[in-house]
């Protein structure tokens, strides 16, 4: 019996691996999907053979009310909301690692069944990463809804992290070595990880959540390994370092968008604010340059237009305006125009947000192109709109090397013929400064939502 | 040990299977992959399900800990497969 559920952990894993093989391709994503989903069902029966368990009214009820609050979450979910559901769901799977880890260590405890020392440390892993994971992920889903905006004691914040870091080593390396087993020392280091996972999200910008959610996204994989060797369970951590090594590379992604490096964006935040030099007048620096047409100009300078490249950001998301980009692409369409879509890597709050965006307005997934692709045909573009996005079309990134974005991978939108800029204000984007594409001689600014500027100039384009 | 030692040869490997798999996710693809691997993470049911299986029913902390854990690991496994599938269809629908 015990090899077979062995074998059946086995299973799971392979089921979880072709699962994600199948993500590669958007044709066999959903089976890919429903393969992973089989795995983790083969995973939970297994478990439920085990030797150890004695009564299945706890567990059941633990699933029924789990499962009902994850099928309420999964369809109340708006697509915009996305990112903050995937982060809530990193700190709730932290959360389910820390109460594991806990619970079979009190079982043991119970049972005077302490394992080696080498047990200790996989206990103790589960609880970090897993706390950390979920205060970190809590924070960052503040940040995201814009409950609590960016800090102003990120020194303070780093040096309590600091010191949280250290009595958390400290303490970890006298549970193990001690030979008394106090639950009340357990229970002060999991408070003690839960103040770290908030110290090390609170400095963060807002801007860099893409970049956090991957990693607590790697986090929790990585807490789910660690519970796999509490447990000795090999099955748990290949799905561990599945999971890890996805969040990982996501992040990697992310921070090679952005031009930083991991550290960077983690502790740079609080200290980058100080040694940005002095700020640029905003006021002096648009006074007067930038031209503003409305959204009948804007139809009249599309009726002429054969290759249309739509570039996305955060705003687009901020308006709902997916549909309304869809609308006026299909009417543009009507007319012979090619229409594109360009998508930075970091548009957006996650990696690949805008793409599920206007995946929801059934655009096709074939106009949708990353910024390698979309780069070379720019030139060629007759009409850019930039639709609430900043930073990642700033011109300074390619060209201004004393500007703070410099180096940064960008979009190059100021090299099509006319750019058009859908913003609601000359507000700076995240990085805080002022935008040189709003005053080249080929843009012109449309104030406005997002989707109220669309929907105006899909109907005045009809009228033409 | 020696199990120790086995179980992480696997983990490394296992990451290097991750990462070369992952590498080859298209990046349209990147959130339902972030959503899908959350679910699949909810794999810590494993030891949920054993840790809140293997008390009595007397309430202990151990039991609450273990209960909460496969409330926790459930709504992670629910609502990340769930909403991939949400996702991964508004792909499937064109092209």
């Amino acid at each position: 019996m015990f090899v077979l559920i062995n074998f059946s952990y086995l299973a799971a894993a392979v089921c979880f691996i072709l699962g994600i093989k199948g993500m590669t391709k958007p044709t066999t994503a959903v089976r890919g999907n429903q393969i992973a989903a089989i795995g983790m069902l083969i995973a939970v029966v297994a478990a439920m053979l085990d030797k150890d368990i004695i009564s299945y009214a706890t567990i059941i009820a633990g699933m029924l009310l789990g499962g009902g609050i994850g099928v309420w979450l999964a369809k109340r979910t708006a697509m915009t909301q996305m990112p903050e559901l995937v982060a809530s769901l990193n700190g709730i799977g932290g959360a389910a690692s820390v109460a594991v880890a806990t619970s079979t260590w009190l079982n043991a405890l119970a049972a005077n069944n302490l394992g080696s020392s080498g047990w200790s440390v996989a206990i103790l892993a589960s609880i970090i990463i897993g706390a950390v994971t979920l205060t970190g992920s809590l924070v960052a889903v503040l940040k995201l809804k814009g409950s609590i905006g960016e800090t102003t004691k990120g020194k303070l914040w780093q040096a309590v992290t600091l010191i949280t870091l250290i009595t958390v080593i400290a303490g970890s390396a006298l549970f193990v070595t001690s030979s008394e087993h106090n639950p009340l020392a357990l229970a002060a280091l999991v408070g003690l990880c839960l103040l770290l996972g908030v110290g090390l999200v609170q400095p963060v910008g807002g801007a860099d959540m893409p970049v956090v959610v991957a990693l607590l996204n790697a986090y929790s994989g990585l807490a789910g390994a660690a519970t796999g060797f509490v447990l000795d369970n090999q099955g748990l951590i290949i799905t561990g370092s599945l999971v890890g090594a996805s969040g990982l590379i996501l992040t990697a992604v992310m921070c090679k968008a952005m031009n930083r490096s991991l550290p960077n964006v983690l502790f740079g935040g609080a200290f980058g604010q100080t040694d940005s030099g002095p700020k640029q007048d905003e006021g002096e620096f648009y006074a007067g340059k930038v031209k503003y047409a409305t959204p009948d100009d804007l139809a009249l300078l599309l009726d002429g237009a054969r290759n249309v490249v739509m570039v996305p950001g955060y705003g687009l998301a901020v308006a709902q305006a997916q549909h309304a980009v869809k609308e006026l692409a299909s009417q543009l369409e009507k007319r012979g125009a090619k229409v594109s879509y360009a998508i930075h890597p970091v548009a957006g709050r996650m990696p690949g947000h805008m793409n599920v965006l206007l995946a929801e307005a059934e655009i096709p997934y074939d106009q949708l192109k990353d910024m390698d692709a979309i780069n070379p045909e720019l030139p060629q573009a007759d009409v850019a709109i930039v639709l609430g996005a900043n930073d990642v079309v700033n011109p300074a990134a390619a060209e201004d090397p004393g500007s703070p974005i410099y180096g940064m991978p960008i979009l190059d939108v100021h090299k099509a013929k006319t750019v058009i800029v859908v913003k609601r204000s000359l507000s700076p984007g995240f990085a805080g400064i002022p935008n040189g594409l709003f005053i080249r001689d080929n843009s012109l600014m449309v104030k406005g939502d997002a989707k109220d500027v669309l929907q105006a100039t899909t109907s005045a384009f009809k009228e033409l | 040990m020696e199990m120790f030692v086995l179980s992480f040869t696997i983990f490394i490997l296992a990451l290097f299977v991750g990462v070369e798999l992952i590498n080859k996710v298209p990046p349209t693809l990147h959130t339902p992959l972030m959503s899908g691997t959350n679910a699949i993470s909810g794999i810590v049911i494993v030891g949920a399900i054993i840790s809140a299986g293997s008390t009595d029913l007397s309430p202990t902390v151990a039991g609450v800990l273990g209960f909460l854990a496969v409330t926790l690991a459930s709504i992670n496994i629910v609502a990340g497969f769930l909403v991939t599938d949400r996702m991964l269809n508004m792909f499937k629908r064109k092209g």
